[in-house]
């Protein structure tokens, strides 16, 4: 089953690599969504699956019963997908706020806040009399 | 002695808080630790006199030799007694000075930092602790020259300041790295006997060059002058303190405290001899020719400074006591002339000599410290600068190398610093009265202590030199010389050369300041530093500097998203594919996968979405297809064994996509920006991505193995942490502090989010109470009033 | 929205919601569950609640604020750590009850840290939800 993962892992990397790429703000986000999935399975399934076999300790037992499936990668995952959550929210909003301000959804329109102003101590300095 | 450096800092960092609490009275307060220095330096002084030296040392850096270790011998001594005693008048000063100014607290914190690091500076032991130290008075430095921080030329004052001292600072910490290399030893009183293993060594002439451009920054030498006049820009107690008596001597401290070991050679005598001649001399030149109180003040002390490291450069035990000598006495009088200007700033609103005139019988007490300081400043009998002066010419008189160049230079500027002692203690207070900004009147109390104190005591010691002598002048000069001295000061040497030397200064300065005003314009003209001075040179490298940066990042962060993100990629997949083609066996990596049709369907429906998320021209679809492969996904978490993550993936769908509507709804459509050749590129990109993040899955999954973590968590759950599901047990108990700091973060999101929504500052249009008073009209717990961030919890849920 | 049939069923729905929540949440060390897994649910609920009236009557009907939630829930997560140091051993480590409850199983500070991770999380998740549905 590893193998058919890899290749839904493959995909979803490349679906959401090729969504950041894009130059719309909204396909940005989208792309990021999509690489989260990504790596919450790409962690599920680097050390193996195990088909059915959740990592409880039955009443009365001190271990789980082989097989079981691994409970670290799902702990990690677990609080991802949350902060995922969390993380998605801010750069939805900050899009939002973002196309508030510039009424652009284009990436390139918003490129620099920079002004090529140049830089430097102000004149009054060196104008002072020295030796 | 640790304690009586350290305990400084810890002034600092209470001093705001004393600030707060004694408000008037801080300033008294705070003097008091200070002068309980000045108390604990002063009582050690007999056991200097007597040779003995003292030493404490905390362990630091052992595995770098590096320690916190302090040394006290008659230099250290005369310093630190400089340094708090001066620092305890300048508390007094600047709490009258600055009364009323918000950020007083601040003041004194880095007033008070500043003093601990200089003491560090000159009781340091060792190399590198003397480097902290010296740095730390650079930043202080920088911190009280850009003190009115709302004025640009403070900031620039104060930035330039730190940049030359700091540049220099950094040459001079090479310069002691490899002082230590060639002696093996880091601690400076073991290093002052092995001045022949430094002057032998192959690296001696880096060492010096290195270790002289640091001193010479520090000191304001020429070509590094240029900072001191700016550095004027700071509260007038802060050029009297830092800018004359205490920081800007540390140059000289350092040349002085290494001359036994850099010391001696036909280099360190063109160098140091040459650039304390050439300071001397710009410095006397410049200083005449200002008409602020405190630029004359400024250049004067960098006069001063040239002189200092003009008799370190003559290196005789004659030049040694009369470094010290003059050192003394200038910190007396240059200190109080500094606080003098600053009171008639303060009194009368302006310290342009040509605006000032009569004004001794509003400020008599001010007028009387400025005269007997500015008389000492000139070199008149019966005061103490009459007795450096005649050290000084006499060292000069007596130098083994050019003694009649020399002497003709020192007279010369000792000429031009009579004129400028006269501007400053004559033009203000005599002759007609000038109409001032202000009303004048005189200092209070706390600033008329100040420079009183400083010229009183300037005056005594003419008349009583014998105890300066012997406590603080003798182990000083022994100190430097690193050998024992004879050494006598007296008042009345009888008559003979040097004293018609000083005679001629004298006369020579009264005239040159009577006919000021039909001399200084030609002088004037002569000034080509102005024009092509080193400022000019340090503004180019700056903007030059400046320049580079603007450019490299232009280049390197060209605010395109996707190229950076390109780079990563294609870098990642062309390095990891290499390797992974090159190095890894791929027999056994492509194998018959094991699938179920239940299991093949939901993956099919995975796929399926996620090309249609990136080929559907609808946001609506876009998202909704998004949540079909999250929904994807929590299946096939439910089919291998995660119910927990299956759980967690279907509530954030669901909340996914309530935040997707909300934010999306009115947003615009998809649009496609770029053109087809663009996209093709990209998918090639993206897809070389994931064919490689496939393989590395593959490869990895070929030969499982269990992590030790996984059987420790597997088996110890129900045993140790009584939980049954393994997965919250890790979460809650075993990895605790990592889901508290995952929640962490969440809450900052959170904070993120509602600091981008709720709290915008008011638009310019609507700045106006009109908002408010309509929330006033309608009280309602909903209503966000648009408020600046520290009023956060000011806003309702 | 305005949509009589889901305000009828929410309003029956989210009661109902949030015992399942505080169920999930309790049983979570025993039986698949949690704090974040209760914690999504509840928030599930206020913001189906909020979709089908509107914000201001969410936070009516809550007892406490979503950003109180989150601070509540950030302070009892740490009190949590705190009672082990306090015990004396190193910050976090597990302390417990000996007695064994149903659904629950041993009270202790894990479970307490759990609650913790529940209340920030719905704190959080509606922050965020009511912070943009207010902006509308």
């Amino acid at each position: 089953m590893e193998v058919v993962l890899a290749v839904v892992i493959g995909a979803l990397y490349a679906a959401g690599l090729y969504m950041m790429l894009r130059r719309s703000y909204v396909k940005v986000v989208i792309g990021l969504a999509l690489l989260s999935y990504a790596a919450s399975l790409l962690i599920f399934t680097v050390n193996g699956v195990t088909r059915g076999r959740p990592p409880l300790v039955p009443e009365g037992a001190l271990r789980p019963p082989e097989p079981f499936a691994d409970p670290l990668p799902q702990a990690l995952i677990l609080t991802a997908i949350v902060i995922g959550f969390g993380v998605q929210a801010f750069t939805v909003v900050l899009f939002k706020r973002t196309y508030q301000a510039t009424e652009t959804d284009d990436l390139d329109a918003i490129r620099s806040t920079e002004h090529h102003k140049k830089p430097g101590v102000p004149a009054s300095i060196s104008g002072a009399r020295e030796g | 002695m640790t304690a009586a450096i350290l305990s400084g800092f810890v002034l600092a960092a209470l001093a705001p808080w004393v600030r707060k609490v004694a408000r008037g009275w801080a300033g008294w307060l705070l003097a008091l630790g200070p002068l309980a220095i000045v108390a604990y330096f002063t009582a050690q002084a007999p056991h200097i006199a007597d040779g003995e030296t003292l030493s404490a040392s905390l362990n630091w850096i052992p595995s770098l030799g590096v320690d916190l270790a302090f040394y006290l011998d008659g230099l250290s001594l005369v310093f630190a007694i400089i340094i708090s005693g001066i620092g305890t008048l300048i508390v007094l000063y600047a709490s009258a000075y600055l009364a009323g100014d918000a950020l007083e607290g601040h003041f004194y914190l880095y007033l008070l930092f500043f003093m601990a690091s200089m003491l560090g500076v000159v009781l340091a032991n060792n190399l590198i602790t003397l480097f902290v130290f010296w740095e730390l008075t650079s930043i202080s430095s920088y911190l009280l020259i850009g003190f009115k921080h709302d004025k640009a030329t403070s900031r620039a004052a104060a930035l330039q300041a730190l940049l030359v001292t700091g540049s220099g600072g950094l040459a001079m910490l090479a310069g002691l790295v490899l002082i230590g290399q060639v002696t093996g030893s880091s601690t400076i009183s073991d290093l002052l006997s092995q001045g022949d293993t430094v002057r032998a060594s192959g690296l001696y002439v880096p060492i010096l060059l290195l270790v002289l451009l640091g001193a010479f920054a520090k000191s304001a030498q020429v070509p590094f002058h240029f900072w001191l006049p700016n550095a004027m820009e700071a509260p007038t107690p802060v050029s009297a303190y830092l800018h004359s008596a205490t920081m800007v001597q540390a140059g000289v401290y350092l040349l002085a405290r290494l001359s036994p070991v850099l010391g001696g050679t036909d280099e360190w005598r063109v160098l140091v001899i040459g650039a304390g001649a050439a300071t001397m001399l710009t410095g006397a030149y410049l200083a005449w020719l200002q008409t602020d109180l405190k630029r004359i003040l400024a250049y004067s002390t960098i006069s001063t400074l040239g002189m200092l490291v003009l008799l370190v450069g003559i290196g005789t035990p004659l030049a040694a006591k009369a470094a010290v000598t003059v050192l003394i006495a200038h910190a007396l009088y240059k200190g109080a002339l500094f606080l003098v200007a600053g009171s008639l700033d303060h009194e009368t609103g302006t310290r342009d000599v040509t605006q000032l005139g009569g004004l001794w019988h509003a400020l008599p007490f001010t007028g009387l410290a400025a005269l007997l300081a500015a008389a000492s400043m000139a070199g008149l009998p019966p005061l103490f600068g009459f007795i450096a002066k005649e050290v000084f010419y006499k060292a000069a008189y007596e130098a083994p190398d050019l003694p009649a160049l020399l002497t003709t230079l020192v007279v010369t500027s000792s000429v031009l610093l009579v004129v400028a002692a006269g501007l400053v203690a004559i033009k203000p207070f005599f002759g007609a009265r000038v109409p001032t900004p202000k009303p004048p009147h005189e200092a209070p109390l706390r600033m008329v202590l100040g420079p009183l104190t400083l010229a009183t005591l300037g005056a005594a010691f003419g008349f009583v030199p014998g105890l300066l002598t012997e406590y603080a002048i003798k182990p000083a000069t022994e100190a430097i010389l690193a050998a024992p001295a004879q050494v006598e000061l007296v008042l009345w040497p009888g008559l003979n050369v040097i004293l018609l030397l000083s005679l001629l200064t004298v006369t020579l300065g009264a005239g040159v300041y009577a006919a000021r005003a039909r001399l200084s314009p030609p002088a004037r003209r002569l000034d080509v530093g102005a024009r092509v001075g080193p400022a000019l040179g340090y503004q180019k490298l700056l903007d030059g500097t400046l320049w580079l940066a603007d450019w490299q990042t232009s280049i390197l962060q060209n605010g395109y998203l996707r190229y950076y993100l390109i780079t990563i990629v294609a870098t990642t997949v062309g390095l990891m594919g290499y390797a992974t083609l090159t190095r890894v066996a791929l027999g056994g990596v492509l194998r018959q996968p094991d699938i179920r049709l239940y299991e093949a369907l939901i993956v099919a429906v995975i796929l399926a979405a996620t090309l249609a998320v990136t080929q559907v021209r609808s946001r609506l679809a876009a998202v909704a297809a998004l949540g079909t492969v999250g929904y994807g996904i929590a299946l096939l978490y439910i089919l291998f064994g995660a119910p927990d993550l299956a759980m967690t993936q279907f509530a954030i769908e669901t909340l996914t996509v309530v935040l997707f509507v909300l934010v999306l709804y009115r947003l615009p459509r998809f649009a496609t920006l770029t053109s087809r050749a663009a996209r093709r590129r990209d998918a090639l990109i993206a897809l070389s991505a994931g064919a490689l993040m496939t393989l590395l899955v593959l490869i990895v999954t070929a030969d499982p193995s269990r992590t030790r973590l996984t059987s420790y968590f597997a088996y110890n759950s129900a045993t140790l942490a009584k939980g049954r599901n393994i997965v919250n047990v890790i979460l809650v108990d075993f990895r605790g502090l990592d889901t508290l700091g995952e929640i962490t973060v969440l809450s900052v999101a959170a904070a993120g989010v509602f600091a981008l929504l709720k709290l915008r500052p008011p638009r310019k249009e609507e700045a106006t109470s009109a908002p408010l008073a309509e929330a006033e009209a309608q009280p309602s717990p909903e209503e966000v009033k648009p408020v600046s961030l520290p009023a956060m919890d000011a806003t309702v849920d | 929205m305005d949509s009589l049939v889901l305000r009828t069923a929410t309003r029956y729905l989210l009661p109902l919601m949030l015992l399942f929540s505080i169920f999930v949440l309790l049983r979570g060390h025993n039986a698949p569950g949690g704090g974040f897994v209760g914690g999504l649910v509840a928030a599930s609920a206020y913001a189906l609640y909020a979709i089908a009236y509107d914000v201001q009557r969410t936070r009516q009907i809550m007892p406490v604020s979503p950003r109180r939630l989150t601070g509540v829930g950030l302070l009892l997560a740490v009190t949590s750590g705190l009672i082990g140091l306090a015990a004396g051993d190193p910050f976090m480590t597990a302390q417990r009850d000996t007695r064994e409850l149903p659904v629950v199983g041993k009270l202790g500070t894990p479970l307490l840290f759990d609650i913790g991770v529940y209340l920030t999380v719905i704190g959080v998740t509606l922050t965020i939800i009511f912070a943009l549905a207010e902006e509308e």
